[in-house]
């Protein structure tokens, strides 16, 4: 509906495969995120999109192809240089600095985009003490984009579930970064709350002007907010399109529900 | 959920107001005590009953107070290490051993293939061999071989997770005395002096430029004067001052940018790192802080002592640094300051007076200080089954460690919505 005119892609994953010694739980997947664009990746358990994902941030290296994160290759880099250049996520299982405030957890996705030394820390110089106040502003100003800005100064770990999902996206922004990975951020939420999550994440998009990847279980949730749908089994890339396009594929439908015998093997 | 909502509102927000009041708080105190017991120790002492005087000279004597704040100076440094950036170090009775034989070899006459020797600004006699440099020149460099040193131990070593970080470090912890003990004919070179070690030092000056004819003090304390090895009100002073520019580096760090990311890697290492935290710098930033103290600690042992020995750095040394972490408050710099006194004192003075009043109270002859392992080993067991935290555990930790219960329930609550 943001027909943006950009072709662009943030992100582009040209024939992944990994394995794993003699296990290929990703083979030959290529994949794009287009600028400014909401896609999903789905798929039954251990259909490797975790491992796809731990890829596009540099945990695995890809035994073949590469990741090219805006005109930058990222093949091989490690997390955190990835992380830098403008990839943030959150994690399926909530993991974020739980004795930190929710101030200090942000900030701490700062860290890259900060310069000061160690002698400038204790010294306290003015560029340190600038942006530690610009570091804290900006911490503020997405808190409260995310709606957690009144708790800045709690512990992390004292906050509520919605809130812990939100303070994380809040982190991974601090990362200003380009694309943002989603890892199932629904997980335990109730229908309400999944769809107040969908125009969340759509308004992420519109405000922060970024490209944003979803790992999702929640079927509902992943055809309402998503532009396009790439669908992995047994570590494949079995379909890709819009919504409806996937929701009535029969090679979609298989994977999920299983083959009714009469059908021939593919494999 | 219900239960714990009060009581993370009452305590949170408030968190970075108290945090610094409370420091404020701590600071001062410390710094009135620290002035306190020179005051007491220069003026009111000598004044005082020969009774009196005997008492403190043997259950306080101002040289243990001194070696309680060389504990104190490498327990800030390992507190930086394992209390802020959670890195387990078996070892840093290395870097207190590098300190010592830095101020050894730049503030001696060891080196007397020098013979006409190299003075900067020292309070050395003249024309000795060796290298004479002004104690705190000295101070400087040996925190930063030492700093150098735990960057070239750090690298191969951070590479690895919690338990083998902490085998890899105690096998460094034992192999740099070695070297220090072995190291009396390197290719013809002494360049240790083996289990004989280097001594005496040079009498130190107590201010940054030598001994000049500037006399600021008055008859009592001649602050230009060449300090000797039995000057132990003046060299309370300095260490003192050592102690407090650790804590204030600590400090400082822990508000940073860098401090935060010491956190993060503590609490999670994986997720600091999605998030643009370079993990290996970030940690060897905390080793070579942590050693940069542990170097100053050993300069200052070394003056204390007016000498340094192989022998003195033991296993065992690494261990009571750990003890006095651990019991202090793990990333509380004001705990780890309490239990590096408490400890180094009970050590050093406490158990041996303790055990000679003992004695002579019952006729028994108990050797008490050879018990001091024991001692230790049952605090630590009891530390651990009733105040894991520590005696002063900081704020976020006393958190987790209070109110684990609640902690789990909340986690299956969490599971369940």
């Amino acid at each position: 509906m943001t027909a943006t005119v950009d072709t662009r892609n943030a992100l582009v994953a040209d024939g992944i495969t990994v394995r794993f010694g003699g296990l290929v739980a990703v083979r030959n997947v290529s994949f794009t995120i287009p600028e400014r664009g909401i896609v999903s990746l789905i798929g039954p358990n251990g259909a490797g999109k975790t491992t796809f994902f731990n890829v596009l941030t540099g945990l695995y290296r890809p035994t073949t192809g590469s990741v090219t994160l805006g005109d930058k290759d990222v093949t091989g880099l490690s997390p955190h240089t990835i992380a830098s250049m403008g990839m943030g996520r959150t994690f399926q299982n909530i993991r974020l600095f739980g004795l930190m405030t929710a101030a200090e957890n942000v900030m701490v996705a700062m860290h890259s985009h900060t310069t000061s030394n160690i002698f400038q820390i204790v010294g306290k110089t003015r560029h340190q003490r600038r942006e530690e106040k610009e570091g804290r502003e900006f911490a503020q100003e997405l808190l409260d984009f995310v709606g957690v800005g009144r708790h800045a100064d709690e512990y992390a770990r004292n906050l509520s579930y919605g809130d812990q999902r939100r303070l994380e996206v809040a982190r991974a922004l601090a990362l200003r970064p380009r694309v943002l990975l989603l890892d199932e951020p629904t997980a335990g939420m109730n229908p309400q709350e999944s769809a107040v999550f969908v125009d969340f994440v759509r308004r992420v998009r519109e405000q922060r002007g970024l490209s944003i990847l979803l790992i999702e279980h929640d079927m509902s949730v992943v055809m309402r907010v998503s532009e396009r749908i790439t669908v992995l089994d047994q570590g494949e890339k079995i379909a890709e399109g819009g919504p409806d396009d996937i929701r009535n594929n029969p090679r979609v439908v298989e994977a999920y529900l299983g083959r009714t015998g009469t059908e021939g093997s593919a494999r | 959920m219900a239960l714990s909502t009060p009581e993370a509102v009452g305590t949170a927000p408030a968190k970075s107001d108290l945090g610094s009041s409370h420091t404020k708080r701590w600071a001062l105190w410390f710094t009135a005590i620290a002035v306190l017991v020179w005051v007491f120790y220069s003026f009111i002492l000598p004044y005082l009953g020969s009774g009196a005087q005997t008492l403190v000279r043997e259950w306080m004597p101002l040289g243990s107070i001194n070696e309680a704040l060389v504990w104190v100076i490498c327990a800030v440094g390992l507190n930086v290490v394992v209390g802020y950036a959670g890195l387990l170090d078996l070892g840093f009775v290395a870097f207190w051993a590098i300190g010592g034989y830095t101020a050894g070899w730049l503030m001696s006459t060891f080196f007397n293939q020098i013979s006409n020797g190299i003075y900067v600004l020292s309070a050395a006699p003249p024309n000795q061999p060796g290298i004479h440099l002004n104690f705190w020149l000295v101070l400087v460099a040996a925190g930063c071989v030492c700093a150098g040193a735990g960057i070239i131990i750090g690298a191969p070593t951070l590479r690895l997770k919690s338990d083998y970080l902490a085998l890899v470090t105690l096998g460094f912890g034992e192999i740099i005395p070695q070297v220090f003990l072995n190291g009396a004919d390197i290719h013809g070179f002494n360049f240790t002096n083996g289990a004989l070690g280097i001594a005496p030092l040079d009498n130190i000056s107590p201010l940054p430029f030598g001994p000049s004819t500037v006399t600021i003090g008055k008859a009592t304390i001649a602050i230009s004067k060449p300090l000797g090895p039995f000057d132990v009100t003046a060299k309370y002073v300095i260490f003192v001052l050592v102690a407090a520019f650790c804590v204030f580096v600590s400090l400082r760090i822990r508000e940073g940018r860098l401090g935060r990311a010491w956190l993060a890697i503590r609490e999670d290492e994986l997720a600091a790192s999605m998030m643009g935290v370079p993990l290996m710098r970030t940690k060897l930033a905390a080793y070579a802080v942590g050693a940069f103290m542990g170097g100053l600690g050993g300069v200052v042992y070394a003056v204390h002592n007016n000498s340094v020995f192989p022998d003195r750095f033991s296993f065992a040394i690494s261990i009571i640094l750990l003890a006095m972490v651990v019991l202090g408050g793990m990333g509380n710099v004001w705990g780890v300051i309490v239990g590096a006194l408490v400890l180094a004192w009970f050590n050093s003075t406490g158990l041996p007076q303790f055990g000679q009043s003992f004695n002579s109270q019952f006729g028994t002859d108990i050797n008490f200080p050879s018990y001091n392992y024991l001692l230790f080993g049952a605090i630590l067991v009891l530390m651990m089954l009733f105040r894991r935290e520590g005696l002063f555990p900081e704020t976020r930790t006393r958190q987790v460690l209070q109110e684990a219960e609640r902690s789990d329930d909340e986690e299956l609550d969490g599971g369940e919505v």
